[in-house]
């Protein structure tokens, strides 16, 4: 009996039916995928993109040339060079990260003990000419800057787990 | 007479179905191959070499690099070494978010090799089911490290953060309007471990759905029944682990026969196969599916459950939190030599090995005392099952080669280190 119904299977395609109504249900339902860039998937607070340098509410840069990020970074990504400013505080006057060195393992915001370096959420960003890759204090400043608000907040929405 | 020659025949490194950089050079007797030659190294990037030249901690990154389908579970093999050398444990809730993420890692990689398989002997269709799946796994690696591959989540005493209490959510945009954003947030509304338990209850049923599209169907079962065969004796001497030898009968399971981390903890069981053949290890993959989601499930209700340290206390070898680094002195002298120095372990060498979802994925270290390995050497469980290329592919047709490597579960980055 078994054998007769296998064999009936067999012959009107019964699992290749079968399957092809689970394609086609899903032909019909609704769409998993998302519109990019117009919609975009969310992103975790603890998100690891594009570096910044943040300034603490005042206006004064955080970095206080401790070079601790340079030591932990495994890729050898950051360079840093410091000299006391006029007024004797001690900052960088060099802060390279080399991109395509970089793993974003986020090892150097985990070692910071200032807040000063991080991870931002961006994770679309592109280079056009060979050195582009290289963010200079300036550059990393300025997006500490643009993001202070929401790097604020994740940092804050995690200041209990880390 | 003609002399009859074999025709020798380039199979990749460039060709899709070679997973990555595979160059087999196949010597052919018109469609038969009559030998298999797997040239490796393309992918060959000194990790074991790097490691030697930080301290412990930094290549913890390296390793979701070796096997980048499996993330967490290399971590893991890493890290248990570690913890072996410095004879350290971490602390219990710890232990369960180890056993849970690599469960989670092992769907992952499963995911990845069913839709790939599938692709290469082809069914285009499972790919995409398949990848819809690993999206909403992924969103749980970047919710709790921050990224959605290369976590470098796990430490040495622990793990880096707790899990989170929140998802991250959809947001309403051109295209997509408040109720389809509303939609999609459903499952998000809650802590990450409602994120993880209602994906784990609706997963089976789409594991049913694969299974309807595959394990009956007449063209995936001519393409896999029967090819590659490899008896249980020639399994275990050709090194294999993981499913390739549950696949040919053998119940060898590391979670079971030298547990770590929970795995003692949480019920679950080890799928065999019976032929050893590709068809085999397909259904042992799909029912190690649904093990690892039950082994998920029974982890989230543990977790919710029992709240606790998820990093070990000793600030030798972990770091103190940032609030207590920022206001005490002895604190901030731990993070420091921390981060630059790092830990010295006692001389010695250990091997430590997790079941990885391709199989043993082992660590053997060799410490001098300093702060980092004298040697390090990576046990992937790859590749064996390269090695074993030839005797599995002779005999078989061309077209056979592409299923065999797809059963194999090649990963390159773990091969070529």
């Amino acid at each position: 009996m078994k054998t007769i119904t296998n064999y009936i299977r067999s012959l009107f395609l019964f699992e290749l039916l079968k399957g092809l109504s689970i394609t086609g249900g899903y032909f019909f339902s609704r769409k998993f995928t998302l519109q990019y860039p117009e919609q975009k998937a969310p992103v975790s607070p603890r998100f690891r993109g594009l570096h910044a340098l943040r300034r603490y509410p005042n206006g004064e840069e955080r970095c206080i040339a401790c070079k601790l990020c340079e030591a932990v970074c495994p890729a050898l990504a950051i360079t840093i060079e410091a000299e006391p400013r006029e007024d004797g505080s001690r900052r960088t006057t060099r802060y390279d990260i080399d991109l395509f060195k970089c793993i974003y393992c986020g090892f150097c915001e985990e070692s910071c003990p200032v807040d000063s370096i991080v991870e931002t959420r961006i994770y679309e960003y592109h280079f056009e000419n060979r050195g582009e890759q290289i963010m200079t204090k300036q550059m990393l400043l300025d997006i500490g800057d643009k993001y202070e608000e929401q790097l604020a907040d994740d940092r804050a929405a995690q200041a209990n787990v880390r | 007479m003609a002399e009859i020659r074999n025709y020798t025949l380039n199979f990749g490194p460039q060709h899709p179905a070679a997973h990555g950089v595979l160059r087999l050079v196949l010597e052919m007797d018109g469609e038969v191959i009559e030998r298999a030659d797997p040239h490796i190294g393309l992918l060959h990037r000194g990790t074991e070499k790097l490691a030697e030249s930080k301290p412990y901690n930094q290549s913890i990154g390296y390793m979701d690099r070796l096997d980048y389908v499996s993330m967490m579970c290399n971590e893991h093999g890493y890290v248990r070494a570690i913890e072996k050398l410095l004879g350290i444990a971490a602390p219990p809730r710890a232990q369960y978010i180890r056993t849970m993420f690599d469960e989670i890692t092992r769907i992952l990689n499963h995911l990845m090799w069913l839709g790939t398989h599938a692709l290469d002997v082809g069914a285009m269709t499972v790919f995409l089911y398949c990848f819809r799946e690993r999206e909403d796994l992924m969103d749980c690696y970047e919710a709790v490290s921050g990224t959605r591959m290369h976590a470098t989540y796990y430490r040495p005493g622990g793990v880096y953060r707790d899990l989170p209490d929140q998802m991250p959510r959809y947001e309403q945009s051109q295209f997509g309007s408040a109720a389809e954003a509303r939609r999609r947030n459903a499952s998000r509304e809650g802590s990450l471990l409602d994120f993880i338990e209602e994906f784990i209850d609706r997963f089976p049923g789409l594991v049913d759905e694969y299974e309807t599209l595959l394990t009956d169907n007449r063209i995936w079962k001519q393409r896999t029944v029967g090819i590659g065969v490899v008896t249980p004796e020639r399994a275990r001497q050709l090194g294999f682990t993981g499913p390739m030898l549950r696949g040919s009968g053998v119940a060898w399971d590391l979670r079971k026969k030298q547990t770590y981390a929970a795995y003692d903890q949480v019920e679950f069981d080890i799928p065999i196969g019976t032929n050893g053949d590709c068809y085999d290890r397909y259904l042992v993959r799909v029912e190690e599916f649904r093990q690892s989601a039950r082994i998920v499930k029974q982890c989230v209700q543990w977790l919710r459950e029992n709240p606790g340290p998820v990093m070990i206390d000793d600030h030798k070898i972990a770091p103190p939190m940032r609030a207590a680094m920022k206001d005490d002195m002895e604190a901030l002298i731990h993070h420091f030599k921390l981060f630059t120095e790092g830990y010295c372990p006692p001389p010695g060498e250990v091997y430590a090995a997790v079941e990885a979802p391709k199989g043993e994925f082992g660590c053997y270290i060799v410490s001098d005392g300093a702060n980092k390995p004298y040697r390090l050497k990576v046990r992937a469980p790859g590749f064996p099952h390269m090695a074993a290329m030839d005797e599995m592919a002779r005999g078989h047709m061309l077209a056979d080669a592409v299923a065999i490597i797809g059963t194999m579960d090649i990963v390159f980055g773990e091969i070529d280190r």
